[in-house]
């Protein structure tokens, strides 16, 4: 009896909340995201459950899709072209590279498409939407996970030893891969709210970012003089980082990599405020 | 009392017309142009810096509205289509932001919109009432709290485990109403004209909003259903193109509504502005009331019949097509609800409808109308399909019964009909 009488009064204040119209850093908005973080954790956790669903093969695409790309590189690149790998057997070479592009590729194409794809959730109800982005980069994480693993596996085969005082930088490096991801998916899925050639380009503009980045070849084949230039690509930072962490192959952290960091966190802030200034009109553009 | 919404000069422009350019191409050489500048004009656009060929032009959908709602109180929200109603619900909701004024809610805002969205027909019942719930704002633990009282409502039991795309249909809703409902906000808003799903579903709607109302928590709903209105809310507000032009109780704000929003006497035209882009290719002209002589009245006797005219244009073939109306009382009581192909005949030969004006017209006998004003909805759709066109408050009409059965005694008879029946006397002693 007592405990009833309880749980009835104690009843949480109920918060107020003010609508107005927005502008600038008040439109950040940081504290929903707060109170929404439960949400993001039940997007990454379906779109995972989701993605192979009615599929033969399941769980073993996040496998066969980086496996089959190294194996295509390894016949190109290693056999045709003869690219130097830095004493590195190539299969290990590349495929520690695939893990954080391939990482990236995911986070790009379903950040960009995230808030036309729920545009019933946008449309319908209140949420922070900053969180759809957020949880289409974050859901690649899982995707990652399972590569890791075959690295560990190929790394084993070929006898190479990981550059184990290195190692600690490799989580740093994934997060640089991660705010890259974020930042381009929150310019673009926004962009693509009102203007949908974001969906035309995104195949090409994937491509061609593959090529400016030293995924299937060493970075050290590009000239001196064209590093810093080449650097302005983040996620030349992030590949290099990852070879020079795990393989310890490469300079290692110089001021390429101080440029590349710089340009994703740009990319980042300024893909924020672009996503929150529109972010108001997408329910009515979309 | 606490005011649970306060409303300040709400404001919410919208920009429409974007779409004029396109039809400008006369020539291959503008296309061509255009193709070469679309590009920069993205670049424009993004930066902010309108470009001067692209026609802007804006509608306030809602202007300067204010009003404070106290807690526990329902308040109804009526106006014709494209009057603000649901923007005004979308900005309250946090859908949408408004373009000026302030709003200060105080809790928690649910809506029945939102049922079912974000289900994932590949994720199971439980999967779904967890995602849904989340995607409502509620905490893991209150979902876990309330599982088994959602499963209970829902009644899809032994098939929570099953992946909702092997629902029926009516288990799909009731699941993903199950988890709305249990949300419990401070604040409801119900948007009935938006509503989605059958007429039992509805009234599982308004139902939940009774009950909820019942437990003192605010409620604001909006309806073409005057009688829904009615019995549901204790104060209404008017709305009539974006602008708030009365609050008042309920039955006089009604009354105020169906007698002033009708201006047009015995006739109502549609403008393009109040036809919504999902009637296509539905599109209606204008309705009519016909005295005898043919003339469009807006009062009618009693004792002759009238003739109501539905015109409509059809810009593709719709197959098994209704057009047909609803009558009820200003009170919002149904009379009859009747279609131009309820005849099996007529279906068979005009159910399958070509492009064209259509005219549907049919005759309301004589010594049929009790005194009083009467309101006339019509709906256009192929049952099952698609509703292409509905409003319940087209049009209303004034019934004179000078000269009608009984009318030789002063008095108010109850009944929305008043047949002249036969009467036989007989004496049997």
């Amino acid at each position: 009896m007592t405990e009833y009488i309880m749980t009835e009064i104690v009843k949480h204040e109920p918060t107020t909340i003010y609508i107005k119209p927005t502008a600038g850093l008040a439109a950040l908005n940081l504290r929903d995201l707060w109170i929404y973080r439960e949400l993001v954790f039940f997007m990454v956790w379906r779109d995972v459950k989701v993605k192979y669903k009615q599929t033969l093969l399941g769980m073993a695409w996040a496998v066969i899709q980086p496996v089959m790309t190294m194996l295509v590189f390894t016949f190109l690149f290693d056999r045709v072209a003869k690219l130097p790998t830095e004493g590195v057997p190539y299969p290990v070479f590349s495929f520690t590279a695939l893990l954080p592009w391939g990482l990236f590729i995911t986070a790009l194409n379903q950040g960009a498409r995230s808030l036309v794809a729920h545009n019933n959730m946008v449309t319908k109800i209140y949420f922070p939407r900053l969180i759809l982005p957020m949880s289409a980069v974050f859901a690649g994480l899982v995707d990652f996970a399972i590569a890791f693993v075959i690295l560990v596996g190929l790394m084993f085969y070929y006898q190479v030893t990981p550059a184990w005082n290195l190692l600690w930088t490799l989580p740093l490096f994934l997060l640089l891969a991660i705010v890259t991801a974020l930042g381009v998916a929150l310019w673009l899925s926004a962009i693509n709210v009102k203007y949908r050639d974001v969906n035309q380009a995104l195949p090409f503009l994937t491509q061609f970012w593959l090529f400016a980045t030293p995924v299937a070849y060493s970075a050290s084949v590009i000239s001196e003089k064209w590093q810093i230039l080449y650097s302005l690509n983040p996620m030349a930072g992030v590949v290099n980082g990852f070879r020079w962490a795990l393989l310890g192959v490469g300079n290692g952290p110089d001021v390429t990599l101080w440029v590349s960091t710089a340009i994703s966190v740009l990319i980042f802030i300024s893909g924020l405020f672009y996503f929150k200034s529109t972010e108001k009109t997408f329910a009515d553009t979309i | 009392m606490t005011t649970a919404i306060s409303v300040k000069n709400l404001g919410k422009r919208y920009q429409i017309g974007a779409a004029e350019t396109r039809f400008r191409y006369n020539m291959l050489r503008d296309v061509l142009m255009d193709t070469v500048y679309a590009p920069v004009r993205l670049a424009k656009a993004m930066v902010g810096k309108s470009d001067r060929r692209v026609n802007k032009n804006f509608v306030w959908a809602l202007e300067d509205v204010s009003f404070d709602l106290e807690e526990g109180r329902v308040l109804g929200i009526v106006g014709r289509n494209g009057a603000g109603k649901s923007t005004l619900l979308k900005i309250l909701s946090r859908v949408t932001e408004p373009t000026k004024g302030t709003v200060t809610v105080r809790g928690r805002v649910g809506s029945l919109l939102e049922v079912g969205t974000g289900f994932h027909p590949e994720l199971t019942g439980r999967e779904n009432i967890y995602m849904n719930g989340a995607i409502l704002g509620m905490k893991r633990a209150e979902i876990d709290k309330k599982f088994d009282e959602m499963v209970d409502f829902s009644e899809v039991g032994q098939f929570i485990d099953t992946p909702v795309k092997r629902y029926s249909s009516g288990m799909y809703l009731r699941l993903a109403f199950a988890v709305a409902a249990h949300l419990e906000p401070e604040i409801l808003v119900v948007d009935e004209v938006l509503a989605v799903g059958d007429a039992e579903f509805q009234r599982k709607c308004l139902g939940k909003m009774g009950d909820v109302a019942q437990q003192g928590r605010t409620v604001l709903f909006v309806s073409h259903n005057m009688s829904a209105i009615l019995r549901l809310t204790e104060e209404a507000i008017v709305l009539k193109k974006g602008h708030l032009i009365k609050r008042a109780p309920t039955p006089e704000a009604v009354d105020f509504y169906l007698s002033s929003g009708q201006a047009e006497s015995g006739q109502r035209v549609w403008e393009a502005d109040e036809i919504p882009a999902a009637s296509e290719p539905f599109r209606p002209v204008a309705i009519r009331i016909k005295d005898r002589g043919g003339n469009v009245v807006d009062t009618i006797r009693s004792t002759e019949p009238l003739t109501v005219e539905w015109e409509y244009q059809i810009n593709a073939p719709i197959t098994g097509l209704r057009a047909g109306m609803y009558l009820s009382t200003m009170r919002g009581e149904y009379v009859f609800t009747s279609f131009d192909t309820d005849d099996a005949r007529q279906y068979e030969q005009f159910g399958a409808r070509q492009p064209g004006r259509y005219i549907s017209r049919c005759e309301i006998p004589a010594d049929f109308f009790n005194e009083g004003r009467y309101s006339l909805g019509v709906n256009a759709s192929s049952f099952g399909v698609k509703r292409y066109f509905m409003d319940e408050n087209a049009l209303s009409f004034n019934v004179d019964i000078s000269g009608a059965p009984g009318t030789q005694w002063p008095e108010l008879r109850q009944g929305p009909v008043r047949p002249r029946l036969i009467w036989k006397i007989e004496k049997i002693g």
